[in-house]
């Protein structure tokens, strides 16, 4: 009875997430989504159906317990939903925001069958920011086990693996090549979608477990992974050192000043606050017309990041329809809404430039789509003789990166796959090399963060089998 | 927190700090650089390790002032902190025993050139080293590339001491005096149009010539980009593929436009700089 009395109230639509106005953020870079306050979320909470065989956690990379956390909410035991949530996901306010829930949790919600799913992600991120605020809660370690673990790398992957292995009473040190913690969570991701001061947060609560950060501390240069073993008496080692080099398209003018890599111009602005300067030393240029190629998240942080740096014009280009884009859908609308302009079917072809070496237009073809290849797919064609020149004076490349070479290169025995990316079991995280582990981006190539962090969790969980046998 | 623990002013725009940094001390080789940044507001700036110390475990670094970081560093002294110092980077310049070697080293080239022409000497070869600067007040360390080098030239293109000229014309009469079958390998590093001019003048020789190139960089690690170049038709990153190249093959017209991209920016900076200075700090 109590089931149909629910069917009948249940309100077909999520719960809106408050936003910035479109027009006035696309000049900011104020946190674009402004979370829910309490009472949409215990609103949104019961929306919840609590589906005995509970299919939105098995679209959840790292299975959160979704049914019970949101459960609490609706009866507003917010301490008990965010405990229940860190059970399994330790960076709650950074997944909360940036998650591709659409293609994952929320994808499989029951209610998603008729009616819009449970904002399972924004419920999330309510019950972390919640915290954040009220001064979070140090979760028990265990007792000191003797063994020594380095992490290589502190985005999402590593965080997540130095915080488990933490918690089993291991010694963690992870050294982190840039001069703060998070990964793309800093450098890449813009402010307006992932404020610097929640991955921060985030950050401060591993330290209380007791990780050592280092930054500053590129390993491969002043100090290689075997000799952290062998030297620094590391008894294993987890490489989490993503996919952090940029590809270019390798097209004829792709050195004219003007053309960044998107990981530049989103790492000035990010990482370096650009957008503060003078106030901030590190300066970035943008034109007035700019060019991002490529049509993912990143491209999407790029074209939307050059709006908010005083573009007059900030263009997608992408070589496939509006369907293919690869970025996550509300990324995309949201560009739309704040006046990014989108090239579908076009591709460059040469970026031109003056006798000063400045980007003044570029060259580009048009594309149709074929017929659906093995995949299904319906890869594009390039339309003979539809050249024509775009007018812009900035180009952000954002067409995919690969994995940052240094540790690969100085890591005696570790296998590679042809892309450079380092072979991992992905049940254990192991290599082929003893007592190395590895996840996140740098096996599998550029892909999610919450994918990033369940790699960790899995690595920690046979790093202590390792340690503990050892 | 990496702490200054000696200053030395060697003119008004060139000073050297000894830095505490044993990690970067423990492992660092020649011709490779370090990227600091002096505060939490600060870019990233790039700087050749000049000298180091493995036990003390310290880096020396000896920088120009040419625009607002540099010249904020110089206002710094011994005992203040930096608040970022990470390296060793870039891959050391290749040493090996080849007989002779010319290091030629132009204005605050002679830091980066040091190291490099040490190395070479205790490879076993015979270093004729070559080091210049506008004027007499711009050399230094005239006392450690003596006893770096097996042999050392001075000049300075006003002529304020010891000879008139570029270090380009006192490497020429030294490949025509010895003759260039007798000199298989020269290093280059200073300001670019003098490693420009030496790369085309050893060139005409057909003598192997390393230079160290000195690209806007960012990260330093090889993530962004900011740094590549074309060498032999082909984009490398300085900061990882680099700094030494072959000089013969850089791209110098693409690296020469590439330096001066954020121009205007870095005018700006110095203004506020000087605007929020006279105000006492406030904005
Ligand atoms: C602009 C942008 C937007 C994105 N948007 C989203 C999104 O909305 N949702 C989503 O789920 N995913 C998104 N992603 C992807 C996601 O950020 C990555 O998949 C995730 O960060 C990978 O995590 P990681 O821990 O493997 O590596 P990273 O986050 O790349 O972290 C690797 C760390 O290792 C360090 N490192 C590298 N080499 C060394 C070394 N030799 N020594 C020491 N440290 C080293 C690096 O400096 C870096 O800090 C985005 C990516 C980008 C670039
Ligand atoms: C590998 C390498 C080693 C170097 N070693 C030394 C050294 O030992 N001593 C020394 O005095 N200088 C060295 N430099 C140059 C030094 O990094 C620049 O002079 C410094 O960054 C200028 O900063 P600024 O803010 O004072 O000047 P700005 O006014 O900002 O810039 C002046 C000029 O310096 C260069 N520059 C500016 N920012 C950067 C940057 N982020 N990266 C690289 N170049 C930049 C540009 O050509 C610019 O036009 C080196 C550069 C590289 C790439
Ligand atoms: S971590 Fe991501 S996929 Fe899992 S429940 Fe949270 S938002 Fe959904
Ligand atoms: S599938 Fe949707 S409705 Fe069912 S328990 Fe999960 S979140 Fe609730
Ligand atoms: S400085 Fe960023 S890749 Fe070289
Ligand atoms: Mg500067």
């Amino acid at each position: 009875m109590a089931d149909e009395k629910a069917k009948k109230t249940i309100d077909p639509k999520k719960h809106e997430m408050p936003v910035q106005d479109a027009k006035e953020r696309a000049h900011n870079f104020e946190e674009v989504a402004l979370g829910y306050d309490e009472e949409t979320a215990v609103a949104e909470a019961q929306r919840c159906l609590q589906c005995k065989n509970e299919p939105c956690r098995k679209g959840c990379p790292v299975q959160v317990f979704i049914p019970q956390f949101i459960k609490m909410v609706a009866e507003r035991d917010f301490d008990g939903a965010i405990k229940k949530i860190k059970e399994k996901n330790a960076l709650p306010a950074v997944c909360g925001r940036v998650c591709p829930q659409e293609n994952q949790c929320e994808k499989y919600c029951t209610l998603g069958k008729k009616f819009e799913p449970v904002g399972i992600g924004r419920l999330e991120r309510f019950c972390a920011d919640r915290e954040l605020k009220m001064g979070v809660t140090v979760p028990e370690v265990a007792p000191p086990t003797g063994k020594k673990v380095a992490v290589v790398g502190s985005g999402p992957s590593g965080l997540t693996c130095a915080s488990d292995l933490a918690k089993k009473g291991h010694e963690v040190t992870i050294f982190e090549a840039l001069h703060v913690a998070g990964g793309v969570l800093m450098y890449g991701i813009p402010q307006f979608r992932l404020p610097k001061e929640v991955v921060q947060a985030e950050v401060e609560n591993l330290k209380k477990l007791g990780v050592k950060i280092e930054v500053n501390s590129v390993v491969g240069k002043f100090s290689t992974v075997d000799e952290l073993m062998e030297e620094e008496g590391f008894d294993a080692v987890y490489i989490g050192t993503g996919a952090g080099l940029p590809y270019f398209m390798g097209i004829p003018g792709e050195n004219a000043c003007g053309v960044y890599s998107a990981n530049e111009f989103l790492t000035r602005t990010n990482l370096m606050k650009a957008y503060l300067f003078p106030k901030y030393d590190t300066p970035i240029k943008v034109g007035k017309k700019v060019a991002v190629l490529g049509g993912g998240n990143v491209a999407m942080d790029g074209a939307r990041t050059a709006l908010r740096l005083g573009a007059e014009e900030s263009h997608i280009v992408y070589r496939r329809s509006h369907e293919e884009l690869p970025a996550r859908k509300e990324e995309a609308e949201h560009a739309e809404e704040e006046g990014v302009i989108f090239d579908l079917l076009t591709s460059p072809v040469e970026i031109l430039s003056n006798e000063d070496g400045w980007v003044t237009g570029m060259k580009c073809i048009k594309y149709e789509l074929g017929e659906p290849d093995a995949s299904g797919r319906r890869s594009p064609i390039p339309i003979p003789g539809s050249e024509f020149i775009m007018d812009v004076d900035t180009v952000v490349v954002a067409i995919g990166q690969g994995p940052n070479p240094l540790v690969p290169r100085t890591t005696k025995g570790l296998e590679l796959n042809k892309n450079g990316n380092i072979v991992a079991n992905l049940e254990t995280g192991a290599t082929s090399k003893q007592g190395v582990y590895a996840g996140g981006d740098v096996v599998t190539g550029a892909a999610t963060v919450i994918l990033a962090m369940g790699a960790g969790r899995t690595a920690a969980d046979s790093i202590h089998e390792y340690l503990t046998n050892k | 927190m990496f702490k200054i623990l000696e200053k030395q002013v060697h003119s008004p725009v060139i000073k050297q700090f000894v830095v505490e940094a044993p990690r970067v001390a423990k492992s660092c080789k020649a011709g490779q650089f370090i990227i600091l940044q002096i505060n939490e507001e600060g870019e990233r700036i790039p700087l050749t390790i000049a000298d180091f110390d493995r036990e003390k475990g310290t880096i020396t670094i000896v920088f120009q002032e040419v625009g607002k970081s540099t010249i904020q560093l110089g206002e710094m002294e011994a005992g203040d902190y930096i608040k970022d110092f990470v390296g060793p980077l870039g891959e050391p310049t290749h040493i090996e025993n080849v007989g002779t070697v010319v290091c030629v080293a132009g204005g605050v080239g002679i830091a980066p050139v040091h190291p490099i022409a040490r190395a070479f000497k205790e490879a076993g070869n015979h270093v004729i080293g070559i080091m210049g600067a506008r004027s007499k007040d711009l050399l230094f360390w005239e006392d450690k590339m003596a006893a770096a080098c097996s042999e050392l030239h001075v000049t300075t293109d006003d002529g304020s001491y010891v000879r008139q000229g570029f270090v380009t014309d006192v490497l020429k009469d030294i490949i025509e005096e010895k003759g260039k079958e007798n000199i298989p390998l020269v290093v280059a590093i200073g300001p670019q149009p003098m490693m420009r001019a030496a790369a085309n003048l050893t060139k005409e020789y057909d003598i192997k010539t390393i230079v160290s190139l000195n690209a806007l960089m960012v990260d330093g690690t090889g993530m962004c980009g900011c740094c590549r170049i074309s060498v032999g038709g082909e984009t490398k990153f300085v900061c990882v593929d680099g700094p030494d190249f072959d000089g013969h093959q850089v791209n110098w017209a693409e690296l020469a436009l590439r330096q001066v991209y954020f121009k205007s920016e870095e005018q700006l900076a110095l203004e506020y700089r000087e605007c929020t200075c006279r105000n006492g700090g406030a904005e």
